[in-house]
């Protein structure tokens, strides 16, 4: 986990972010582009990705092959970010996803990574335990399904197309997406349809 | 403290480049990480996992070609290299585990070796 902000903080940034215009490495419109496009990111993109997977066969190709071109599609801007990669769930195979070496997250469609995903037991244990790590988040996987965990070590970011459940039937796109969430993008969660009782 | 996430190349270089088109390491080809350890021999930035050390896997598919991080962590001049996503059987690894479950990682040309039949057998 992170350290609190020291409160020498906020001047050491400064003093970077001077260093960085004087030295004409950056401007303060990329500076401010690059704000906006962080906080745009949220997980409500990777989610409609994946419900646009589950209705259209020609966008689930192009979402499989090139993950990247898909999120341009979406009207997320990739310049700059690392190459997506996309894990398509089976009825006989679960994707996992970690980063045992740091937080390697696929920020451009999910936004911020939650914070036990940089923790230390979940980076050690998911590699090792996956099937005891999903148990405890309270996800049971089907008989027979495997688990391939995904270590994203290097230059690509990996994002899960679960599988659709079942009694979606008819959905419409904004529906769907409702019910992917972030935690089931890396594959700790399962789409889940909301019990009747639920439903409001 | 939190090692910064990633070590890709500066914003203004392009992620990847075109894959050579005969990698050295074709999809299904055996491979194995080196048991190489240079932590040991002073600072260093290494992206294979030290649980991988020695393994034996199979080469899913080359991924492209990337700043080689180990050279980039310094802020020298980094050579692309091949980037793989080779697949492992989780259970030997740890000696535990569920027979079928994998652990899928990307790896770099220069930390893989051709498996050997006799080492595979071990």
């Amino acid at each position: 986990m992170s350290a609190p902000a020291r409160p020498d903080s906020p001047a050491r940034l400064e003093a970077l972010i001077g260093a960085l215009k004087t030295k004409g490495i950056l401007t303060e419109e990329e500076l401010t582009a690059r704000q906006a496009q962080t906080d745009r990111a949220s997980s409500e993109i990777g989610a409609r990705m994946v419900a646009r997977a589950w209705l259209d066969p020609e966008w689930r190709r192009l979402l499989l092959s090139d993950g990247s071109a898909a999120a341009e599609a979406m009207g997320v801007s990739m310049a700059g970010a690392p190459p997506l990669g996309v894990l398509e769930d089976t009825p006989q195979r679960h994707h996992l996803v970690v980063c045992t070496l740091c937080s390697c997250y696929p920020r451009a469609v999910l936004g911020y990574p939650p914070h036990w995903y940089k923790s230390f037991a979940y980076r050690a244990r998911a590699v090792r335990d996956p099937r005891g790590v999903l148990a405890e988040w309270g996800t049971a996987l089907p008989e027979g399904m495997e688990i391939r965990v995904v270590d994203s070590t290097a230059d690509y970011r990996w994002m899960v197309l679960p599988l659709r459940p079942p009694g979606t039937e008819g959905w419409a796109e904004d529906r769907l997406t409702s019910i992917v969430t972030r935690d089931a993008l890396v594959g700790v969660a399962l789409p889940q349809v909301p019990s009747p009782t639920m439903a409001a | 403290m939190m090692p910064a996430e990633g070590t890709s190349a500066a914003a203004s270089d392009p992620p990847s480049q075109p894959a050579p088109v005969v990698p050295r390491f074709p999809p299904g080809t055996r491979v194995q990480v080196r048991d190489d350890w240079p932590e040991r021999r002073g600072p260093c930035h290494i992206r294979t996992p030290h649980y991988l050390r020695g393994r034996t896997g199979t080469v899913q598919r080359l991924l492209g070609c990337f700043a080689n991080p180990e050279v980039l962590a310094f802020g020298r001049p980094a050579p692309r290299h091949e980037l793989y996503h080779v697949l492992f059987e989780q259970n030997p690894i740890w000696n535990e585990g569920h027979p079928g479950d994998e652990v899928l990682v990307e790896i770099f040309e220069h930390w893989l070796e051709p498996a050997e039949a006799t080492k595979e057998a071990v």
